[in-house]
């Protein structure tokens, strides 16, 4: 890669002011750094990635309305983690946090287990126990 | 306190992390050296092991490693700890900070503030050095960032013990001592020799053999897994190749600096010619992450775009192949 071939297509890196580094040669074919504001097929590719998680949050939420799963699913969807990150966040074994995504037994949970999860999505039990209040309302 | 530390950029958080304290410790050790010396270059193919829903590929060997072997190479002392508890992982750092010793940390990507939100994704093995601290604020010099940044004691401890594959329970190091005099052509040679094995290496999941594995699942992907589901593990291998931090082509270009420095320290022309060769080969790596991206792009698909890639792929890989074993052979 060439310096003028290093690609500077305005990317997700460019809304946080962010450069990245990368490794060209210069004319005389000696290696040096130059910023990068991002590069075009990154991009893309990291798009459909993102699409992906979205299409999921998006699925889980409509599971929850529907009152197939608790909002429990949804949360772990939304922060991207499935149910073994999850668990060691919580402290919970998985087997339970699989059997908390059942609505009814998560309406039995006592708020000390509730708590825990609040906490590892940084929200209020509140908000646990019904995440689209804000958006109704 | 603050202590005086001087925040360069890397390509790569893990050399940038080792370039820095380095420095600091007044040693002069440029990002692709301690990459190369410290045998960065690696293929590991786990088509078992599931992340982000596609197979796993690393361009890079397990984290840590780069900065082991490297110490191990020239002699550095370096001090690694892990913690049961945040409470002891903080005191610790510290401490250490008031010692005037600049600490590099093993963090969760996904919690730092400071990261674009499309960058956060569970990944562990993130490295960043914490070079003071004022009130609840440490200063953090992350090195793929170009500028410094801060976090809180709550948000440091959060990403300090973030949870998932390779957790990084608190992990923080930092350099005991540097030798007076260090050997840097047996080092360099070592370095050499370990990426070349590591490439040529006669196992399925590594290096080469590796490559041409994935080529060969590229072209069955379509019939046996379906075209989206393919295009999603063509993807991650792509994000793996082009992520921040690997200084684009898979490392190869990082790679082809370390070779040209080396040449010129070692005299040897051979390894300058090498570095030219690397230099071309990872062009190709970017014309294939290209080619990938077209797909999204153009949103095409045929069973011939997917036999393109892979035998794309097979040819990168025979020609690595010839690269490493030449490579062996010019040291």
């Amino acid at each position: 890669m060439k310096i003028n071939e290093v690609p500077q297509d305005e990317g997700s890196l460019a809304k946080k002011n962010v450069k990245e580094l990368c490794y060209a040669v210069d004319d005389q074919g000696r290696y040096t750094t130059v910023p990068s504001k991002g590069w075009e097929a990154k991009s893309l590719v990291l798009a459909e990635s993102l699409e992906l998680i979205e299409e999921r949050v998006a699925a889980t939420k409509d599971a929850v309305r529907r009152g197939e799963v608790s909002p429990l699913a949804y949360y772990m969807e939304f922060h991207r983690m499935d149910v073994p990150l999850l668990a060691s966040y919580a402290g919970i074994h998985r087997w339970c946090v699989k059997r908390h995504f059942h609505p009814r037994r998560f309406q039995k949970l006592r708020t000390k287990t509730l708590q825990r999860y609040a906490d590892v999505f940084g929200i209020t039990i509140d908000q646990l126990v019904a995440p689209f209040a804000a958006e109704q309302s | 306190m603050k202590i005086t530390f001087e925040h360069r950029q890397s390509a790569h958080c893990e050399n940038g992390v080792i370039s820095n304290l380095l420095y600091h410790n007044g040693m002069k050790l440029s990002e692709p050296m301690a990459f190369g010396i410290g045998s960065g270059l690696f293929f590991v193919y786990l088509p078992f092991l599931k992340v982000n829903f596609a197979p796993g590929f690393s361009y890079r060997p397990m984290p840590g490693r780069i900065f082991r072997r490297l110490a191990e190479r020239l002699g550095i002392r370096v001090r690694h700890q892990r913690f049961s508890s945040p409470a002891k992982a903080r005191t610790t750092l510290d401490e250490k900070l008031r010692q005037g010793i600049p600490v590099g940390l093993q963090v969760g990507v996904y919690h730092l503030t400071y990261f674009p939100d499309e960058y956060r994704f569970h990944f562990n093995a993130h490295n960043l050095v914490v070079y003071g601290k004022e009130g609840d604020e440490y200063l953090i010099s992350d090195p793929v960032m170009d500028y410094t940044t801060r976090l809180t004691e709550a948000e440091l401890d959060r990403v300090r013990f973030a949870k998932g594959a390779l957790p990084p329970k608190g992990h923080l190091y930092y350099i005991e001592q540097v030798p007076a005099r260090i050997d840097l052509e047996t080092a360099i040679k070592k370095g050499i020799r370990q990426t070349c094995n590591d490439m040529l290496a006669p196992v399925p999941i590594v290096g080469v053999r590796a490559m041409k594995w994935v080529a060969r699942n590229i072209r069955k992907w379509p019939s046996s897994i379906g075209i989206k589901q393919t295009n999603h593990y063509l993807g991650q291998l792509v994000r793996m190749q082009e992520e921040i931090g690997t200084g684009g082509g898979g490392f190869r270009f990082i790679y082809a600096a370390f070779l040209q420095e080396a040449g010129a320290l070692l005299n040897n022309d051979a390894l300058i010619h090498r570095s030219n060769e690397m230099t071309a080969i990872g062009d190709s790596w970017r014309e294939f992450a290209l080619e990938i991206s077209r797909i999204y792009k153009n949103r095409k698909s045929g069973p011939d775009i997917y036999e393109g890639l892979s035998n794309r792929l097979y040819g990168l890989a025979e020609r690595e192949e010839a690269f490493f074993r030449q490579l062996k052979k010019d040291l």
